[in-house]
């Protein structure tokens, strides 16, 4: 009597278990979020999908496909997806750094503040790994344009050669000389425009 | 005046030591670096696969690739910054830039695993001009910061 009841028991449990082991794709999961910028400014996205279009233009908006043909949207706790996403986020390269140094007029000659100035973009260098430095030199209005190609390149190059006398390989800098095509400030032609005669340094 | 040019010294020195990075063999195609390389990390190049450390150059065509234990970070040359973390796959399918204009097209493909994005100046310079695409999704980037996430469902 019991010898039949656990071969019934025994039964039951193998059929029950010949069910169990179906064997179902992995459901595959897509979210997309929306972070504010480090300026403080919001960009915005469109997430398409299946013909389906989301615009997420604030902060911590989210579009998600879980279900194939269905994009829903949504709104993200910052806490919670920032630890979500921490691996990610903690692999971030430092931000690109772009400093500007003035010149004297008609000069590859540094003003006063900006001598100072330099001595700043050492650190910056130190802490980007592998950094790669883009110098471009620019003028303002005096002077012809051919002329100021030349003089925008010059700087580019004295900033250049101050880097490489402080121990900076040459071959992680980039320069280039814009001339007077693009001024901060704009102005009339052979206008002199300290704050136009300049040369930006990008640390990346 | 003397600490001064010490710490100047010093931070030189510092300097000297974090370049010592080859400048990537006039690759013409280089579109980024490698910033940030945790745990195991490899790119897989013309179908080979190599190792990859802080300050190997990304081309076009690379597909970046990091193990369960790994995270990789990329500085682009317009200044765009991407991060993977574990178990990810991210495809560099194209980078055009002109550093003049900055017009360009920059698309990518995070095939599996999570990233986060800054948006450089490709997509500030025309609001189509750079696309993510995920296995079912594709993204417009009108800038700027955002991240992804592709893979099984999560808890």
């Amino acid at each position: 009597m019991r010898g039949w009841r656990l071969g019934l028991t025994l039964l039951l449990v193998a059929a029950g278990c010949a069910q169990t082991p179906r064997v179902v794709p992995p459901a595959h999961d897509e979210m997309v979020v929306l972070l504010p910028g480090a300026d403080g400014k919001t960009g915005a996205l469109v997430v398409t999908h299946a013909g389906h279009q989301a615009t997420l233009d604030n902060a911590y908006a989210t579009a998600r496909v879980k279900d194939p043909g269905a994009l829903e949207r949504g709104q993200a706790d910052p806490t919670a997806v920032r630890e979500a996403f921490a691996p990610a986020l903690s692999a971030q390269p430092p931000r690109p750094v772009t400093f500007t140094l003035y010149f004297l007029g008609d000069s590859d000659n540094f003003t006063p503040e900006s001598k100072v100035e330099l001595q700043k973009i050492f650190p910056e260098i130190a802490a980007h790994p592998a950094p790669e430095i883009v110098v471009i030199g620019h003028t303002d209005r005096v002077g012809t344009v051919p002329y100021n190609d030349g003089l925008s390149l010059r700087r580019a190059d004295r900033v250049r050669s101050d880097l490489v006398q402080l121990g900076i390989p040459s071959d992680r800098i980039t320069v280039a000389g814009r001339g007077e095509r693009e001024p901060i400030v704009a102005t009339e032609d052979e206008v002199p425009e300290p704050r136009n005669r300049r040369v930006e340094i990008t640390v990346r | 005046m003397h600490s001064k040019i010490i710490v100047l010294v010093a931070l030189v020195g510092i300097v000297a030591l974090t370049l010592t990075a080859p400048a990537g063999a006039a690759a013409a195609a280089d579109v980024g670096q490698i910033k940030v390389a945790k745990g195991t990390v490899s790119i897989e190049r013309a179908k080979q696969r190599m190792p990859v450390t802080v300050g190997t150059v990304v081309q076009e065509g690379d597909v970046v690739i990091t193990g369960p234990d790994g995270s990789a970070g990329i500085t682009f040359k317009d200044d765009s910054l991407l991060s993977i973390g574990p178990d990810s796959v991210l495809a560099i399918d194209r980078f055009a830039f002109d550093s003049t204009t900055y017009a360009g097209a920059f698309e990518t493909s995070l095939r599996q695993g999570t990233m986060a994005a800054v948006s450089g100046k490709i997509a500030k310079g025309s609001p189509d001009a750079m696309r993510v695409r995920t296995q079912a999704t594709i993204l417009g980037v009108r800038g700027t910061e955002f991240l992804v996430r592709s893979g099984p469902v999560a808890p």
